[in-house]
């Protein structure tokens, strides 16, 4: 029996469960004289529960822990001279014996011993599923024949599963906050893992940015120098910036305070709806259409431009980033309160005057929130940057030269053949964490000023 | 029943003398939101130098058409105006005039206190910026202590200008409000239930307040308060579903009101 079956029979024992409850509240209403607390679904949750939880709260603890254990008592029955084996050798046979237990893929002559700690890998596990099973069952039952002797009119069933129906929801908000925070560990580890490699003075300091890789062996580990990288991102996302936030921002006023209603009902999702195409569309239309565009208005006007440049990829992300600057901004100045452009139109100041002096400043925290938001959207970008900058990791101050980023930089360390345990590919971890923190730090300030300044204008 | 005592009522019965000469004139003025008729041909005159009150039940139609002597209906989506108003004999639905001209001499204070997110000396400097008024920064200056101070605001605020005017008190801000729309001197100050966001103390100020603007110039003040329309006005006109009921001197409506829709609502029967 599999663990898919196993919890597909406790869900059937659960609605069981929830049957017994809701014959077992009724049969106690037509016999007590006094009113039942809640109404017979909640009696029935509440069995249903019992049965259920505590069975999958041992379902749970048992996955976790039981490889863990099988493994420490098949190494600790392995013949004496194996026994100081290093971690990764022990991993390594821990597949090998799990492939010959299963009969599938195993390479090479199999030792008796080997055998032998197989079929005993084999015993355990499956030792081990019949007392996970007779466990979770009598747990199961338990839970139901308690929870059934329980019902009684006094007995607040409805507000027990409303405080079943909290702490799930509070588990499911947990995955997401867990999950985040797991990245990020790891993420640190690996970066840590790299910077014994590389000293963090060399990554964040270096200027120079040539990972040889590994496979050309001998002549040192290359150099790991983050600024170029780093310049090729912040040049990439200014461009962008200068493109998506004048337009953006004049696109929101618009929006908000001229456009009659039919036209914003129709424009509106029509610029929402660049913020859908997938960015690896913008990449191709940057290769293809933006950069050949842009070198020969550069041939035109006597200048060197590269097709695939920093200016290339900052416009088309500059694109990409007009509706999230648009409609964040539009949601702003919508918030606005009309009577602040009631007061300034009644004291007889024009449209445009009213939105300069009085709706913006009222809007600007907001707005400059936006603009970071959209900013480090820019910084994470991957895909146009990818097709359309030129990978040039070499610092220089020209946007008309191919750059880097460091997203670029991500891709091109790990993909083709990567060995794990090395700086080259160990970087894009280094690479990674420091994205995030730039990101963080500038979406923590966006929402920083957001909330700061919105109170006041409540 | 609920009368509003005599003593009260003709406080400003000298004054109302005055009032003569009508500063603007409504004529058969309908409003309609879309399709539905807010106003139904309304007929009334402001005086020169009158507080005249609107008051009525809600919905109907007091602010609507309080909002049309000044044409702030036109920032509304879907409303239309027909019929005429006057200011001075020019009529302010004109398309030849200037709308933006007809809001500095036909000025307005709002419900809420609505202060730009502005320092207390830009919020009063900002009209006559707007409108060349000040040749200079200390004629600009002069013109911002002169409205602080007809507003009564001054002394509390003269040590602070640099400050937000977010930043003061719901009655402050009204009357910061009320400086500010003064600064342009507007000829005519209309007022959308100014008091009703302020406690009774800021009302109090507020009313002195319009009882001494109302020596340079014409107010018309919506109100949902009976004794505050009997305190401050010259005349009052009772609105009621779009339609003007009664107009007449404030106290003749508080004590021998002509119609019987009016003395209902005075006397609390509906409203």
């Amino acid at each position: 029996m599999n663990n898919l079956t196993l919890i597909a029979g406790l869900l059937m024992l659960m609605a069981v469960a929830y049957q017994i409850g809701l014959m077992r509240s009724r049969a106690v209403a037509r016999t007590d004289s006094e009113r039942m607390h809640s109404r017979p679904v909640y009696y029935g949750w509440l069995v249903a529960l019992w049965c259920g939880v505590p069975a999958l709260f041992v379902f749970g603890l048992w996955s976790l822990l039981e490889p863990a254990v099988i493994r420490s008592i098949v190494i600790g029955a392995l013949p004496a001279e194996l026994a100081d084996m290093p971690a990764q050798q022990v991993s390594v046979l821990m597949n090998r014996l799990g492939h010959i237990a299963s009969g599938f893929g195993v390479a090479g002559e199999v030792a008796p011993w080997e055998a032998a700690a197989a079929e005993q890998l084999t015993r355990l596990q499956a030792i081990s599923q019949l007392a996970k099973i007779a466990l979770m069952a009598s747990l199961a039952m338990a839970g139901v024949l308690m929870a059934r002797r329980h019902i009684r009119p006094s007995l607040r069933a409805r507000n027990h599963v409303e405080k079943v129906i909290a702490a799930l929801l509070a588990i499911c908000a947990g995955v997401a906050v867990l999950t985040t925070v797991g990245i990020v560990f790891s993420m640190f580890g690996e970066a840590m893992h790299f910077f014994s490699f590389v000293s963090p003075m060399e990554f964040f300091f270096g200027t120079t940015w040539n990972p040889r890789f590994s496979t050309t062996g001998a002549g040192g580990q290359g150099e790991f120098g983050l600024l170029p990288l780093l310049w090729g991102t912040l040049m990439v996302s200014i461009i962008a910036l200068l493109v998506a936030v004048p337009i953006g921002l004049m696109t929101a006023i618009y929006m908000a305070e001229y456009a009659p209603s039919w036209l914003r009902s129709v424009a509106k999702p029509v610029i929402e709806v660049l913020a859908g195409i997938p960015t690896i569309v913008y990449g191709v239309f940057a290769l293809m259409v933006v950069g050949p565009f842009f070198a020969s208005v550069g041939d035109m006007l006597g200048i060197q431009i590269r097709a695939t440049s920093a200016l290339t990829a900052g416009f088309v992300m500059g694109v990409m980033i007009i509706p999230f600057v648009s409609s964040l901004s539009d949601d702003i100045i919508t918030q606005v309160p009309q009577s602040l452009r009631d007061g300034s139109l009644g004291l007889g100041a024009t449209r445009s005057e009213t939105i300069r002096q009085v709706v913006l400043p009222a809007a600007l925290p907001g707005i400059v929130g936006a603009f970071l938001l959209a900013a480090s959207r820019a910084i994470g970008e991957t895909m146009i940057v990818v097709l359309a900058a030129g990978n040039s990791p070499v610092l220089h101050a020209n946007p008309l030269e191919a750059v880097s980023t460091v997203t670029v930089t991500i891709v091109n360390q790990l993909t083709g053949d990567t060995d794990f345990a090395s700086p080259q590919s160990l970087v894009a971890f280094a690479l990674g964490l420091t994205l995030f923190v730039i990101t963080l730090a500038l979406n923590v300030v966006a929402l920083y000023i957001v909330r700061k300044y919105r109170e006041q204008y409540d | 029943m609920k009368m509003i005592s005599p003593d009260v009522i003709g406080q400003r019965k000298e004054s109302s003398e005055v009032a003569s000469k009508a500063k603007m004139s409504a004529r058969s003025v309908r409003v309609f939101y879309s399709e539905v008729e807010a106003i139904k041909g309304i007929d009334l005159d402001i005086m020169e130098n009158e507080v005249i009150a609107f008051i009525g039940p809600s919905g109907c139609g007091k602010s609507t058409f309080l909002r049309t002597l000044n044409r702030m209906n036109d920032t509304i989506e879907d409303c239309r105006v027909e019929g005429t108003v006057t200011l001075d004999g020019q009529d302010i639905y004109d398309p030849s005039l200037d709308v933006v001209m007809l809001r500095a001499q036909v000025g307005m204070v709002f419900q809420k206190p609505n202060p730009f997110p502005k320092s207390i000396y830009d919020n009063v400097a900002y009209g006559p910026k707007l409108h060349g008024l000040a040749r200079g920064r200390g004629d600009l200056d002069e013109i911002v202590e002169n409205s602080l101070r007809r507003a009564g605001l001054w002394d509390e605020v003269k040590d602070r200008l640099d400050k937000p005017g977010t930043g003061l008190s719901g009655g402050q801000q009204q009357r910061l409000c009320i400086a500010r729309a003064i600064a342009v001197s507007p000829e005519v100050i209309l007022m959308d239930e100014p008091c009703s966001a302020l406690d009774p103390i800021a009302t109090a100020k507020i009313e002195e307040l319009i009882d001494e603007l109302s020596s340079q110039y014409s107010i018309a003040i919506v109100t949902h308060s009976m004794q505050q329309a009997a305190r401050v006005s010259d005349r009052t006109a009772y609105f009621h579903l779009g339609e003007l009921i009664e107009v007449n001197n404030t106290e003749k409506v508080f004590t021998q009101p002509d119609h019987h829709l009016t003395e209902a609502y005075i006397t609390g029967r509906f409203g």
